[in-house]
Parts: structure tokens; sequence; C-alpha cells
């Protein structure tokens, strides 16, 4: 090394720089690439402008045709050009808040055993407990465990839905027919159980819609318990309180409008939820109390009546789905809402 | 008021009480309700365990190299199997994909570097996520209106526009974030070389920020695979080959590619409601490869971004 003089390794300073200004052909390239870019982002605008309009388009006639009826009536019967989708509404609120109900226990449960580190102390005190605790082979064990859990948890929301369909069919129907039958024998003259399970109802659907939610639910909730600030946390077992009575009493309360929206944008998901409901509800034109009876959701109406609808029955069905566009993105508009004010209402605690 | 508990008396600490004890209502509680989450967790991953080991037993007893090289059957006849609905659904799923990623991107790099804090950006955004909000049968429907009708017939490129518009704002949102998270660093050495902005995306950004936007195609490819809703009366199905020239392979012409496309999804949704139990044990295995394939791709999209978070 110390027989090469410095300088030489380098090389010998010239006129020319190694940065040069870019020729008229970049700039050319560079003009064309970016104006396509920008139209290509105005592009996206487009699409959503283009899917509203043409659907609303399509529905038009049909608008004028049945008018607010439409919403109000019973009946869907293309050879008489009757068209009601009041039981679909029904139905896709029913079975919709019924799976929501049940995925938001299970959701924000799993939140907040995940947020909470449950896992990872569980697994260290095993650790600990037979000694293992302080091997290097182990050391990331915990954290890895929860991570594992994690994913396990949005892998739920990977299983395509028309495979929840024929679980539901195979496994839940089967599953929840006795008890359906002992709560119709037994508390028959309760509203919800007033009619026998024959298969597909409400229930099944609302059960396989829940696991449906339940991954939005605990992936957005737990975010927002993650982002409690510590201090809030360590205040409250600082005053005496157990970990139970810090989470329900501090941490909860001060994620619950991120909570919030994570349930709304579940309501969202479980609104438009169509195969997994279609292959369970039954679809029936039937508006009943009982979550044992068959239903009928909007979305399940297009599915089953689209393939094989005459111009009329198109049209009608454009209703229905710009009546189910409409409802779907008030909630989720509303549930984004609530989650951007989630994020300023904890930026004020940190 | 007199003070109460274990500090009550400043000369005497009683220490049994200081114990944690589960005849304290509040430890008991506590420990209650551990429990009673760690028991909802356990119950919620319940139904992903069901359904992959029904797949593995019930889908798996009819798993053999004939399923996919055989045509759907009819009702009570042995036999059969799905390669047309597998090659139907890599169809439209590569349709799907050669619209919205090149589209997905290029909005991303704009959204992200040539205009970040613009209004059209601000737009983009919120028109991105409505569209994440779209409940997949409405792609379906407006795939319908805008391709079925407008070509005459269902086809493939119909199916493909309708899982398209899915896959955007999942390949627009990841992309954004991972050009984002590109170093200033790097970006700022290509601009002090003299790279116009263009190249500077080219070169720098997009090579960097590849791992973070394949997971992005990747999961969304994954979601778009399952999608049965948008495929029910676009793509519609076909219980022939796409190709009625070769048998095991792609379209040959256009006229192949614009006949009713089979795909897994809808074969699944099918002869879900089939009386017949050849057809139902048929469906049982094509949703394992269907839930095989949505799985590995989604899998390995996360291997993906957990490389790119350690890079």
């Amino acid at each position: 090394m110390g027989d090469v003089p410095l300088g030489s390794t380098l090389a010998a300073p010239s006129d020319e720089p190694i940065s040069q200004p870019p020729s008229a052909y970049d700039i050319a390239v560079d003009r064309l690439f970016r104006n396509l870019a920008f139209g290509l982002a105005w592009g996206a605008v487009l699409v959503v402008a283009l899917v509203v309009g043409e659907i609303g388009q399509k529905a038009l006639p049909a608008i004028h045709e049945y008018g607010t009826q439409f919403l109000t009536q019973t009946v869907w019967d293309p050879n008489r050009k009757s068209f009601g989708i009041l039981p679909q509404i029904w139905g896709t609120l029913y079975t919709s808040i019924l799976g929501l109900t049940v995925g938001t226990v299970f959701g924000v449960a799993i939140a907040i055993f995940l947020s909470e580190g449950f896992l990872a102390s569980a697994v260290d005190a095993v650790l600990r407990a037979t000694g293992q605790a302080d091997r290097p082979f182990f050391s990331q064990l915990p954290v890895r465990v929860e991570g594992v859990l994690q994913t396990t948890v949005e892998l739920l929301a990977a299983i395509p839905s028309v495979v929840y369909g024929l679980w539901g069919i195979f496994v839940v129907i089967p599953l929840v027919r006795p008890w359906a039958d002992w709560f119709h024998t037994h508390l028959g003259w309760l509203p919800w159980f007033s009619t026998a399970l024959s298969g597909p109802g409400i229930l099944p659907a609302s059960l396989v819609l829940a696991i449906m939610v339940l991954p939005t639910i605990s992936a957005i909730s737990r975010d927002a318990l993650v982002a409690v600030p510590p201090r809030l946390r360590e205040a409250a077992l600082g005053l005496g309180a157990t970990r139970w009575e810090a989470i329900i009493a501090v941490i909860v309360p001060a994620a619950a409008t991120g909570i919030w929206g994570s349930v709304i944008l579940g309501f969202g998901r479980a609104l438009g939820e169509t195969v997994a409901l279609a292959m369970l509800a039954g679809n029936a034109n039937v508006i009943s109390w009982s979550v044992f009876s068959p239903c009928s959701t909007l979305a399940a109406l297009l599915a089953n009546n689209f393939p094989e609808a005459g111009p009329v029955e198109v049209g009608a069905l454009m209703y229905a789905a710009l009546i189910l566009l409409a409802i779907t993105l008030l909630v989720n508009m509303v549930g984004a809402a609530i989650l951007r004010r989630a994020d300023a209402g904890l930026k004020g605690l940190q | 008021m007199k003070p109460r508990g274990p500090f009550a008396d400043p000369e005497h600490i009683d220490l049994p009480e200081l114990e944690r004890s589960l005849r304290n209502p509040r430890t008991f509680l506590d420990l209650l309700l551990s429990t009673l989450t760690g028991l909802l967790t356990l119950g919620a991953l319940f139904p992903l365990f069901s359904v992959l080991y029904l797949l593995i037993v019930r889908g798996g007893r009819l798993l053999s190299l004939s399923l996919f090289t055989s045509l759907p059957p009819a009702a009570m006849v042995a036999g059969g199997g799905f390669g047309n609905a597998l090659i139907g659904t890599l169809l439209v799923v590569a349709i799907a994909t050669a619209i919205s990623v090149p589209f997905g991107i290029m909005a991303a790099v704009y959204t992200a570097e040539i205009g970040p804090e613009t209004r059209t950006t601000r737009i983009v955004l919120f028109a991105a996520k409505i569209l994440t909000g779209l409940p997949s049968i409405l792609a379906g429907v407006f795939a319908y209106a805008a391709v079925v009708v407008v070509t005459g017939g269902f086809s493939a490129p119909a199916g493909g526009v309708a899982l398209a518009l899915l896959m955007l704002p999942t390949i627009l949102l990841t992309a954004e974030d991972a050009i984002k998270s590109v170093p200033a660093k790097m970006r700022e050495a290509a601009i002090g070389m003299g790279a116009t902005p263009t190249q500077v995306i080219c070169r720098i950004l997009l090579p960097t920020a590849l791992p973070g936007m394949l997971t992005g195609v990747m999961l969304a490819v994954a979601r778009a695979a399952g999608e049965t809703a948008p495929l029910l009366f676009t793509a519609l199905f076909s219980d022939y080959w796409i190709s009625r020239t070769n048998p095991l392979f792609l379209p040959k012409s256009v006229s192949d590619l614009m006949q009713p496309t089979p795909s897994l999804a809808v074969l699944i949704f099918n002869f879900s409601s089939s009386p017949f139990d050849n057809q139902i044990e048929l469906a049982w295995a094509a949703a394992l490869v269907l839930v095989g394939l949505v799985l590995v791709v989604n899998l390995l999209g996360r291997a993906l971004s957990r490389r790119a978070i350690r890079a």
C-alpha cells in the first residue's frame, strides 16, 4: 500500500464533469412520463366516477319507473314486472348487524390480546418456569410467537369467501342445527326463535359473516390500542390499577374512536359480502325476526338474478346495485372519517 | 375516613394481604378476563383450522394429476376435474394484473413523488380509499355494464376488468407507501448527479421500492384469485376448454378469448349447491387447490415485505 503514491488511484482531474445536464431527449421523455403519471392518477378518480356513473345511468329508467315504491315493496317477480327490495334491505341489515356484533366481540378481544402482549408474557412465563429464558436461542421466541398469531388472524381474511360458504354449508349449518332445534322448541314463543332452521338461514350466514369481518376489526382496533400513549397505561398502573382495570378504564376508552372506526369499516365489508351469503342465507323473499328463518340480501339478489336476467330485470337489478353502492359508500366514508378523528384525537395525548 | 388495606396501620404492614391471591376479587377478575380473551382468540382461530383441516381431508382425498387435465364431470359421472377452471382463473387474474399493475404503480408514482402535496393527490387517494370499500359484486355490475353489454357477451376480459377494479386500490396504496419509504438521501444523490425526475423514478425509486410494491401486487393477486362475485356475470362459466384447438393451453385467437371463461371460484360456487356427491367432492378438491394457491401467494408477499423492512 505504501509503495503506491496516493494520487495515482484517482483519475486525473479532467474538464468533463461526471454529471451532465439532461439532453433534449431526456427532457422530452421526462415530460411525457410525468404527464402519463398525472393522467393515470386522475384515471383512478375517473374509475370511481365511471363506476358510479355507469351504474347510476343504467339504473335511471328503473328509478323513473318504480320510484320509491321499489324500496318498500316485498315482491320480486320479473314476469309481472313487479320489483321491490324491502326483504333484501331487511336481510342485508339483519345479517350484517348480527354478524358484526359477534365479530366485534371476538375482534376486539383479539386486538386486546395481541396489543397487550398476553401471549408473549405467557410464553415468557413458560420459558422462565422451565429455566430456558436466558438461552439466546429462545430470547426472540415470545415476540415471534406473537407475530405468528397475528399473521394467522390476518390469514382468516385471505380465505376466499366462496370457500367459507362451502365450509358453512357442511360445517356451520350441521353444527348449529341441534342448538337451533332446542331453542325453537323451548323458546319458540320469542320472535327470534319463532321458526325452525331448515338449513340455510340468518344465523349460519351471520356466523360466517362474523368470521369474515373479524380480521378487519381486529387489525384496525389493534392499531388503535397500540397507538395509546404508554404513559396513560403507566399512570393507571402506578395508581394501583390491575392490568384489566387499566385496560377497561383507561386504554380502551382512549382507543374507543379507533375501535368504532374499525367496527364501521367492518360493517361496510359485511354489507357488501356476496357469495358466502348467497350460499348460506337461503335466498328467500322473507321478512322475519327469527334468526333461523332464511333471508335474502342485496348482494345475493344481484349474484343470483344477474346471470339470467332479461333487459327489464337488469334495469331493476341496476337500481338495487345503486342502493347497495350508496349504502356502502356512506358507511365507508363515515368509518374513514371516524378513523381520521381518532388519529387527530390521540395527537393531543402524545 | 379511616384508611383501610395493608397500609392502614403504618406500624404494622399486613404482608399476606400484599400477596397475589385469587381470593382477592380484583385479582380474580383480572385472571378471569385474561382467560376469557385467550379463549375468544383461540375460538376465532377455530374456523381457519377447521377450514384447512376439512380442505385437506375432504379435498385431498380426490387430489390427483387427472384433476388438472380433465373437464368438470356431469352429474353422477365418476372422475373429471377442473383443468379448464384452473387455466381460466390464471387467465382472468393475469388480465386483471396486466391492467391494474401499470395503472396503480404509475398513479402511485404521481401521488408519492411527482406531486405529493397537491390537490390531485388528495383526490386520488380519496378515490383509492373509496375503491377499497367497494363491494366486489359491484365491480362485477360495473364490468357487466361497461364490458359485457358493449362487447355483447360474457368473456375473460370482462372478468379481468372487474378484478382489476378490486386490485387497483391495494396496488396503488402499497406502492405509494413503498415509494415514500425510499431514503431521501438516494433521491437527493440522483438529483445531484443531474438526473431528470423520470430518471430518478425509474433508476432509483422504483428498483428500491420493488419489494414493497411486489408485496402489494401479490396480496392483490391473492385476493383477486379467490373472488367469485365479480366473475359470476362477467366471465360466467363454461364446461369446455378455453382454447378449442389445443385443449390444455391458452386462447389461440380473439374468439377464444371472448368466450365465457370458467374459474375455480365459480366452479366451487356452482357445485356447492349441487345435489350430486361427485360434484360436491370436486368442489372440495377445487377449494383445496384455490386456497393453496391463494395462501402461497399471500404468504410469499408477506415474506417479501418482511425482507423489505429489514433491508
